[in-house]
């Protein structure tokens, strides 16, 4: 335990540059998943308010399907079975990388559906009425009225998400993604540093996660008590 | 009847309801009223909890989609037209071009809780006639001093007290200038410490020619105010008249019993 | 072959394999629910203690863990204890690493339910003439679990999903069997499509329970 700084001092020179690099990867990986997920996760919500049932149906299907798989799984599926279903068409576009946003995308956006939902649903119907009456069409309501309160109500759930998500792009290294688990298993191994290179590797993501949290956590803070 | 606001001739009534009916499922809550207001004229809707006044208050701003019957405002039909000889439900845009005139104050307030006071008072006028912000605030700023909150322009709504949040609420229908308010139990909400600075403002608005439709349990200010009073029960319109006679000389069992129950409170 | 074609020749093969390796998957995440449920009320006493000595320490583990990926937690656990003598099995390091980081959780449910009641409670009890000790168990207690009891379960169904990365350790559970069959099949859609469905057949009636309880929490306040 006593060798842990020493081995840091001989060895961060060469496995930290190494690692921010292969961070990039995380952050592009998470960075685009969240759009996905912001975008399914809208569309689902809308669907799940529908007044058609087959819609409503679905949006639930998508949601307890997406909640209720391991991200793994969800990874493994998107990745290697439509490939296999789909052998004729051409699938060399799909990398490893589109593989795990749509997979990371797909579950935030099952998440997500139901965080927008319950921010629509926390609004009072007093507040469509208010803004109709006084002459506001459904669109402009929805977006004067509604969608500005929606968004605080939304907002610190989407980010504890946000921060969850970062650290879910660690299971891409399981289909093969070049990200910073990745680098740092090579590492590792052909250096024969597992423990050094995996708590230098922790430090890292708690570096890029806890900045978030805490802001997070202050947004919680400032809307709880303007509320 | 024609589309043109040509109603605005002497003789013709601003509101004009004809045998209105509401269904919800097999409950019928209004069951054929019939009613004009003339401009400039106050009426005070009183009755029972259930009566209908208050399902009649929101038909007339097309809250709620009336089963049958017709209202009309100025001459035009409010939330449908006509088209041969049907009828046929206005557009969102159509019916959002409609309410612009007719001015609603919630039993709840209603404020939006996003919005500074001024906010609240300025965001339809800005966001529905397109006025610039500069004209907008300038006319929200005579509106909150208008119901005496012009120093608390900047305060969110849940830093205001009740009576203060109806004020605002008041000043935000104002500021559209509707040619006819409805008030749906403005003061029930409130404390009944807060219910005078209500209504203060109410009877300040009535006094300036405002034509008003109020729903309320305040007898003692509807017979201060109103022109006319119509007691409804079981979503028919049971009584009406000028307020005095409604109020202390009512030719009805109905709304003896129901005013008596009222002043035991 | 086609998808249907692969279904009915290795169908049965399949589901009797990933079956197989249910018995881990669950050891795992019951291993790690009890450990974090032991270690989390630990964690969630020196957390709202008055003691800054325990209060810090429970926070500093409070936020690495939860500001960490659980892979990683495995991998230090699984490859690094090595380098400092300690050589755990892969069920072992499954079960400590998926516990630990649960621990940080489940504290945060434990100190939601214990401030989630209010301090009127324990004056009336004390107030009646009940010592600390029954107030707690007859009125502090009872009303703490019902709180606690829906995120607990929604705490259980991330468990039980999160094991399904502990293959990557080494755990023979059903992840791990799928990728084995995958590579001894050289076919994937239908082998991970029924892990999937595996899956999804225990947690979502865990989820609907979880919502269940929390409805009749609600129509208890």
């Amino acid at each position: 335990m006593l060798e842990l700084p020493q081995i840091y001092a001989e060895n961060i020179h060469r496995w930290l540059p190494e690692l921010l690099y292969y961070s990039l990867m995380t952050l592009k990986i998470g960075f685009f998943s969240f759009i996905v997920a912001v975008v399914f996760g809208i569309l689902v919500a809308l669907c799940r308010v529908s007044k058609n049932r087959l819609v409503r149906t679905l949006a639930i299907w998508f949601i307890e399907i997406g909640r209720g798989l391991p991200i793994v799984v969800i990874l493994y599926i998107i990745y290697f079975v439509p490939p296999q279903l789909f052998p004729g068409l051409n699938w060399t576009w799909f990398s490893d990388f589109t593989g795990a946003v749509l997979g990371l995308g797909i579950h935030g956006g099952a998440i997500l559906a139901e965080v927008f939902r319950s921010g629509i649903e926390a609004l009072h119907k007093g507040q469509r009425e208010a803004a109709m009456s006084l002459g506001m069409t459904p669109a402009k309501s929805m977006v004067y009225i509604i969608l500005p309160q929606a968004t605080r109500i939304v907002l610190p759930p989407v980010g504890n998400y946000a921060i969850g998500l970062l650290k879910d792009t660690s299971l891409c290294t399981l289909i093969g993604v070049n990200e910073i688990m990745n680098g740092a298993k090579s590492i590792a191994f052909s250096d024969y540093q597992p423990m050094a290179v995996f708590i230098l590797v922790a430090g890292i993501y708690f570096a890029m996660s806890y900045p978030l949290s805490l802001l997070v956590r202050a947004l919680e803070r400032r809307l709880s008590t303007a509320q | 009847m024609s589309k043109a606001g040509d109603g605005a001739a002497a003789g013709q009534p601003l509101l004009r309801i004809e045998d209105l009916q509401k269904k919800f499922g097999d409950l019928e809550v209004l069951c054929g009223v019939s009613l004009n207001v003339a401009r400039g004229e106050k009426v005070s809707i009183i009755g029972p909890s259930g009566s209908g006044k208050t399902t009649l208050l929101r038909c007339i701003n097309y809250l709620e989609k009336p089963s049958a019957g017709h209202i009309y405002i100025d001459g035009t039909l409010i939330g449908e037209k006509k088209s041969g000889d049907r009828f046929i439900h206005l557009t969102d845009r159509e019916l959002a071009r409609e309410r612009q005139e007719i001015g609603f104050v919630f039993q709840r307030f209603n404020l939006f809780p996003h919005l500074t006071a001024l906010g609240n008072v300025t965001v339809a006028p800005m966001r529905v006639l397109n006025l610039s912000r500069e004209a907008a605030e300038a006319r929200g700023r005579d509106m909150l001093q208008k119901v005496g909150l012009s120093h608390k322009a900047d305060e969110y709504p849940e830093r205001l007290s009740g009576g203060q949040q109806q004020r605002v609420a008041i000043a935000r229908v104002l500021a559209m200038q509707p040619k006819l308010m409805l008030f749906d139990e403005a003061t029930s909400a409130l404390d009944p410490e807060l219910i005078g600075e209500v209504l203060r403002v109410m009877r300040q608005l009535a006094e300036e020619g405002a034509t008003m439709v109020i729903v309320t349990h305040e007898i003692q200010f509807a017979s201060e105010v109103s022109d006319r009073v119509i007691f409804m029960d079981q979503g028919r319109i049971v009584e009406q008249g000028l307020s005095r006679e409604v109020l202390f000389k009512p030719k009805e069992a109905r709304t003896r019993e129901f005013l008596k129950h009222i002043q035991d409170r | 072959m086609t998808f249907f074609q692969i279904l009915e020749k290795n169908g049965w093969y399949f589901f009797t394999t990933l079956l197989s390796g249910w018995p881990a998957t669950l050891t795992v995440a019951s291993g790690a629910l009890v450990f974090a449920l032991i270690f989390g009320l630990v964690i969630a006493l020196m957390r709202i203690s008055t003691w800054r000595l325990l209060r810090w320490p429970a926070t500093a583990y409070l936020e690495f863990f939860r500001g960490t990926p659980a892979l990683v937690q495995l991998f230090v656990i699984y490859f690094g204890f090595p380098d400092w003598g300690f050589q755990p099995s892969p069920l072992q390091a499954a079960i400590i690493g998926l516990g630990m980081n649960g621990a940080a959780y489940i504290s945060e449910i434990y100190r939601a339910g214990i401030e989630s009641i209010h301090r009127g409670q324990m004056e009336a009890a004390l107030s009646l003439g009940m010592t600390p000790i029954k107030a707690m168990q007859h009125i502090i207690l009872p009303q703490a679990i019902r709180t606690m009891l829906p995120p607990m379960t929604n705490f259980s169904i991330v468990l039980l999903k999160d094991t399904a990365i502990v293959f990557s350790i080494g755990v023979l559970e059903v992840m791990a069997l799928a990728r084995q069959l995958v590579t001894e099949t050289l076919t994937s859609a239908p082998i991970y499509l029924m892990a999937g469905a595996m899956y999804l057949c225990v947690t979502i009636p865990m989820a609907r329970l979880a919502a269940r309880l929390e409805r009749q929490r609600q129509a208890w306040q």
